[in-house]
């Protein structure tokens, strides 16, 4: 079905960037235009939502051209769900940097960015071209690389110019995989590609660019051997910026991974295993690398990549249970990584520092704080029946009947580091009295209290949307899968898309 | 650097510089040029200028800031790209007037994109030009 109104929540985001624009330097006005305008874009995207979920896909041909010709945009289940999601991550790290954030950064231009810094995102989850999503890949590139450069500390640059460097690797991959399947193909549609694919006679061909897709990808969404550059720059910029970072970024390359191998290269076994072992080392790997680490943040981006891994994992099974899990653990993986930077910049705000070391005491003296964190930490560990536990189910579920173990067993230590990582942390910064010869500067407490309320909301909110996640876990199971029955018979999509043309 | 042949010589160029980056907005729509090159000609004008005269005066003559030239032509194309949905079309749905306008040809929403592309290349390259020349 058309709808000329599915590019909604991007124009929101656009607008409040541009409208931003004009009150460059008035700080202030940005940041109720922000809020605003983040409000504004999750209604927009609820709205959306309801629409798709009730009425089925929906697609947009720009400027008028049809299908296989011009640019399509296209929102079916898994695309508006992310979208939603983005939103709502979109409003907490707004609300959360309009007090969290020194006023220098954002003279120098933050909320603008971030603003078009979300638009990409909408724009790389909504189109239906392959093209496109390569430069929405790129708006979101430009808009993080400024973000994470904005302050200009030498940490930052440095953690910057690994991270700038293995993405625009990552495009380059991207892009010559576009190249050559256009050269094989012709197109550049997805839902076009997606047919025309089963005519080329050369299979190989076929497997070859698929390769340049998990490699480009793969950088992306920070897998094993690609992801050495998202711990070395996850912890310098501010923690709403690394916030959207270790929530949203590394997701849009598993989205782009679930798009691709669903609609274009479904897995064959040579690509299931190659995705398998990478799953499975990026698990371990992840895993290990956040048991020593002592920085909160550090470790946070470890977790991410630990993470990730479970994602590759229900891909490379490629099944609808397998895909069920994969898309929950998505869904979760975005609220709660979020709110856990959220929470690390909370801390700092409390006590000027995140080594775990020198932290202490922060239960005794912010019992109902602790409280919420707590319910984000038991989420991410995967507590029953919050939300971390229900997609497991799907997984172990799929691995089980699949036989495969060594997926299984990275799961299993995976989880467990997870959880022993996260007591770990628990004991230090909350229970464990804190280290008296330190000075403590205590940025929180002097703040007045509307303020203090803003900066904790955001957090609350997020873990209210995990709750909803966790406890709700009957909608959230209907709606993965409606996405899983899409991903794996892809011809609804087609459908959609291309309509009754096939003449 | 003061050379008197620069400076008149930047006297004539800079009208006509600006006149052919005009041009190559205009004639965008079908032929080579448009609003990326047309502002990048547009610039090098200014950038001409203020080789011959130097940084400050530059800045004089445009009078504005050109980093507010950014946020004018981003809600220009913006507008140009959203204003279809007021007719029910997909956004970036070319509008075109009846009648052609002398000299100029038809007007349709494209131009108006264009125009919003040559202001945000001149804002953005003569911002960037502007502060390196600046912190010398």
């Amino acid at each position: 079905m058309i709808d000329n109104h599915i590019l909604a929540p991007i124009f929101v985001q656009l607008f409040t960037a541009i409208i931003q624009l004009m009150c460059w330097r008035k700080t202030l006005t940005q940041r109720y235009l922000s809020v605003g305008g983040s409000l504004i874009g999750l209604m927009v995207a609820f709205r959306l939502f309801n629409r798709v979920y009730e009425g089925g896909i929906l697609t947009l041909n720009a400027a008028n051209w049809d299908a296989p010709f011009g640019i399509v945009f296209v929102a079916d289940l898994l695309s508006v769900t992310l979208v939603l999601l983005t939103s709502i991550a979109c409003f907490a790290v707004s609300i959360f940097s309009s007090v969290g954030l020194s006023r220098q950064r954002m003279l120098y231009g933050y909320f603008p960015i971030f603003h078009f810094l979300i638009m990409g995102l909408h724009g790389a989850f909504l189109t239906g071209d392959i093209f496109n999503l390569y430069v929405y890949f790129e708006v979101i590139i430009i808009s993080s690389f400024v973000l994470m450069t904005l302050g200009g500390r030498k940490a930052q640059l440095e953690g910057a110019v690994k991270y700038m460097a293995m993405n625009i690797l990552a495009s380059m991959f991207f892009l010559t995989g576009i190249g050559i399947l256009y050269g094989i193909t012709g197109s550049l549609n997805m839902a076009d590609l997606s047919i025309r694919i089963q005519e080329v006679q050369n299979k190989a061909l076929i497997g070859i660019t698929s390769c340049f897709f998990i490699i480009g990808f793969g950088i992306k969404s920070a897998v094993f051997p690609l992801y050495y550059w998202l711990p070395s720059s996850y912890h310098t910029p501010p923690s709403a910026v690394a916030a959207t970072f270790g929530g949203l970024l590394t997701k849009v390359g598993i989205y782009a991974m679930l798009r691709v191998f669903s609609l274009i290269f479904i897995p064959d076994d040579f690509t299931r295993i190659l995705l398998m072992v990478i799953a499975v080392l990026t698990i371990l790997t992840g895993a290990f690398g956040a048991l020593i680490k002592t920085n909160i943040r550090r470790l946070f981006s470890y977790l991410i990549v630990c993470h990730i891994g479970f994602m590759i994992g229900g891909i490379a099974m490629f099944s609808k249970v397998a895909l069920m899990g994969a898309v929950f653990y998505l869904i979760h993986d975005i609220m709660v990584k979020t709110n856990m930077f959220l929470i690390a910049g909370l801390i700092r705000q409390l006590r000027g520092t995140m080594d775990m070391n020198k932290l202490g005491g922060l239960y005794s003296e912010y019992p109902k704080i602790s409280l919420i964190v707590a319910i984000v930490l038991f989420s991410l560990v995967g507590i029953p029946p919050l939300s971390g536990f229900w997609p497991k189910v799907f997984l172990f579920q799929e691995a089980f009947s699949q036989h495969q173990y060594f997926y299984i067993a990275a799961l299993i230590i995976g989880s467990f580091v997870t959880l022993y990582v996260i007591a770990k942390m628990w004991s230090e910064v909350f229970w464990k009295n804190p280290p008296a010869s330190e000075g403590m500067e205590n940025l929180f407490a002097p703040m007045p209290p509307y303020k203090k309320i803003l900066m904790v909301l955001p957090i609350g909110l997020m873990a209210l949307a995990t709750l909803y996640i966790g406890l709700n876990a009957e909608a959230i199971v209907k709606v993965t899968d409606i996405i899983s029955t899409q991903l794996m018979d892809p011809s609804a999509y087609i459908d959609a898309v291309l309509g009754n043309k096939t003449d | 650097m003061k050379s008197a042949i620069l400076q008149t010589a930047t006297r004539y160029l800079l009208p006509i510089l600006l006149l052919f980056s005009f041009f190559l907005l205009l004639r965008g729509h079908y032929y080579p040029g448009g609003g990326f090159v047309g502002g990048l000609v547009a610039s090098i004008a200014f950038v001409l200028h203020s080789f011959a005269n130097g940084t400050e005066n530059t800045m004089k003559i445009l009078r504005y800031k050109p980093l507010s030239l950014i946020p004018i032509g981003l809600a220009t194309s913006a507008v140009s790209v959203t204003f279809p949905l007021l007719f029910g079309l997909p956004p970036m749905t070319g509008l075109w007037f009846e009648e052609p306008i002398p000299v100029i040809g038809m007007i349709g929403s494209a131009l108006f994109f264009d125009i919003g592309v040559y202001l945000v290349v001149i804002g953005v390259v003569l911002t960037i030009l502007f502060t390196i020349a600046l912190n010398d």
